[in-house]
């Protein structure tokens, strides 16, 4: 079977989704794209599907707070520094066949962050939206299964966030123990 | 396995309806109804390999569905690394996934040279080569006892740990701690071998591949073995893809991917070995290759070891903006000093962007993303864990196969739950 020639990731994009593709950078030799949250489940079903592409695996999902500074200025035009928004949301995908992995971004706001799921993409990518939307707190909409993962079920706040300190859960003696138990109505079950 | 007690009472009744509510979709509609049978294993049962919760969904013995519940073991490295200079996280990353530390001392060193883009001597990627295949043989030898011990071969955990005991026995003496070793650092390793390693490594690496034979004629042709593990747990190469599964898991369904050779780091490209895989995905095609694995490292090992006698030369980078000095220079050296004092104070400075880099550890692909803030600390470092990910792919390797054969599946994905949670 013939493999076809690999293709450019960023002109394909462009191509396909035009105004979506929102920034384009390389650090180290890494390309990372940088798309529209709303269009980012059909570029990821895009990259994984199009031929001279085929991204076919997911590697990682991994979430980053720009909080509490530089994020939402106006872009200066210097390489690492377009932060349109509080969240970004990395999708680092994989393709065997031209062996070479590609970073998509997709940034959310910091009031309500939503993005689309990439279950319907990749199945892997469950879990990794579910790590996030626990530890970020960031809700991918249409996933399947919106409990929390690494978590208890009734915990406040969301720990990965850049504004959520080190060491706030307080621990419990018995002077103070009927009040912790009072924010935790599972924890007695 | 504990069997959850029924309700006691009416609020205890409200209480069990409204879980059961949260699981609508989860499981099947006939398990809300009460047809079908829903089964605790774990947290605290033998063969979970730690603390995973399963929810199984059973219809008489068979697994309808299966719902894994991780966290138990989540301790915050994550987080607790966005607190700490670059050098200093590094004994953190050895807690997560506490069978092959050096692999993750590997990955997190790696991911912070190439944010850093410093270069390793040539001396420092050997020893990282004979470090990261005898963590490959500790970990697989702990997978094997394990293994096996939870499929009733009780002999076989006894012969493993002897073996293993002398691969940690290395360790101490490398590094000086038997299991959480922080050898592998950021620019190279943190001191060179000693005297006595040489001769040690060479008597294990003489006596080793006997013993790799004494296991395959404990297991390999079995009879009880081969109707417990073969034709278990299939998972088709598409969806082992499509549900991002690395490593021997991988490997095992046929798909040839191994980074070591698709993205060779650490000079893995300059060694001789292969890759072994398997065709049916089964249990039994899982354990074959991580048998094989055990010959594959001895080849490499073998090679690493002539190379460590030869190549001489520095064990990690001279660049003393990002590795401390020798402990010979300080005595003489004023800069020396500087440089030291300023290291193991403040640390350095990395770049405000974001890199990926992955490597090969014994159960598969181990990512690691850090985002730096042009400052001494990281704004994010998320880990890519394979035990993360093949724990999330259960469901699917379970379905329609036996409770019995449940502890078999968990066994041949080789999970570690401190490298899942972290």
């Amino acid at each position: 079977m013939e493999i076809p020639a690999a293709k450019d990731p960023v002109s394909a994009v462009r191509e396909v989704f035009g105004d979506a593709l929102l920034h384009v950078k390389e650090f180290r030799g890494e390309l990372t794209i940088v798309v529209d949250a709303e269009r980012i489940a059909d570029v990821l079903d895009f990259l994984r599907g199009a031929s001279g592409l085929v991204f076919n695996m997911l590697s990682d999902i991994s979430a980053v707070d720009y909080y509490p500074n530089d994020y939402g200025d106006a872009f200066d035009g210097e390489e690492s520094d377009y932060r349109p928004e509080r969240f970004g949301v990395c999708y680092h995908i994989l393709s065997m066949l031209y062996n070479r992995r590609l970073r998509v971004k997709a940034f959310a706001a910091d009031e309500d962050p939503r993005l689309p799921t990439a279950t319907v993409v990749w199945p892997a990518a469950n879990w990794l939206e579910r790590e996030i939307a626990d530890m970020m707190g960031i809700v991918f909409e249409g996933h399947p299964d919106q409990r929390r993962l690494l978590m208890p079920e009734d915990w406040h706040g969301h720990p990965h966030r850049r504004d959520y300190p080190l060491g706030k859960e307080t621990v419990a003696f018995s002077f103070n123990e009927a009040e912790i138990r009072k924010h935790k109505p599972f924890a007695t079950d | 396995m504990a069997v959850a007690t029924p309700p006691q009472s009416i609020e205890e009744q409200r209480r069990w309806e409204g879980n059961l509510d949260q699981l609508r979709g989860l499981v099947s509609e006939r398990a809300i109804t009460g047809e079908t049978m829903l089964l605790n294993m774990g947290p605290h049962h033998p063969s979970t390999h730690g603390v995973l919760r399963l929810l199984l969904e059973l219809d008489g013995e068979q697994i309808v569905s299966c719902l894994p519940d991780v966290g138990f073991l989540h301790t915050g490295i994550e987080k607790s690394l966005e607190d700490k200079s670059y050098e200093k996280a590094l004994p953190l990353t050895d807690r997560m996934d506490y069978l092959s530390p050096m692999s993750n001392n590997m990955a997190y060193a790696a991911a912070v040279e190439k944010l850093l883009d410093l270069d390793v001597p040539e001396r420092g990627q050997v020893i990282r080569v004979v470090c990261l295949e005898l963590a490959r043989c500790a970990s697989h030898l702990v997978w094997l006892g394990t293994h096996a011990i939870d499929m009733g071969a009780m002999s076989v955990l006894l012969y493993a740990f002897r073996e293993r005991e002398r691969i940690l026995g290395m360790f101490e003496m490398l590094s000086g701690q038997r299991m959480m070793s922080s050898y592998i650092r950021p620019g190279g390793v943190w001191r060179d071998v000693t005297d006595d390693f040489l001769p040690t490594i060479k008597q294990f690496l003489n006596d080793f591949p006997a013993k790799v034979d004494d296991y395959e004629a404990l297991l390999t042709q079995n009879p009880i073995w081969k109707d417990r593990a073969q034709g278990v747990g299939v998972i088709e190469p598409d969806v082992a893809l499509a549900y991002g599964l690395t490593g021997p898991a991988l490997r095992g369904s046929g798909v040839n991917w191994d980074l070591r050779k698709a993205q060779p780091y650490s000079g893995y490209e300059t060694y001789d070995f292969n890759v072994p895989l398997g065709e049916h995905g089964d249990v039994y095609d899982r354990y074959l290759i991580r048998i094989q694995e055990f010959r594959e490292s001895m080849k490499i090992l073998n090679q690493a070891v002539e190379r460590l006698e030869r190549v001489k030369g520095p064990y990690r980078s001279e660049n003393r903006k990002y590795c401390p000095p020798l402990r010979s220079e300080l005595g003489q050296s004023m800069e020396a000093v500087i440089h030291h004092f300023k290291l193991w104070t403040y640390g350095y400075d990395a770049p405000d962007d974001e890199i990926y880099n992955a490597i090969e550890s014994p159960r598969g692909e181990i990512g690691c993303y850090i985002h730096g803030t042009g400052a001494n600390k990281p704004r994010r470092v998320h880990f890519k864990t394979p035990s993360f990910i093949h724990i999330s792919a259960l469901p699917v390797m379970s379905k329609g196969y036996l409770l019995a054969d449940m502890v078999a599946i968990i066994g041949s994905v080789d999970i570690v739950l401190g490298d899942c949670d972290r």
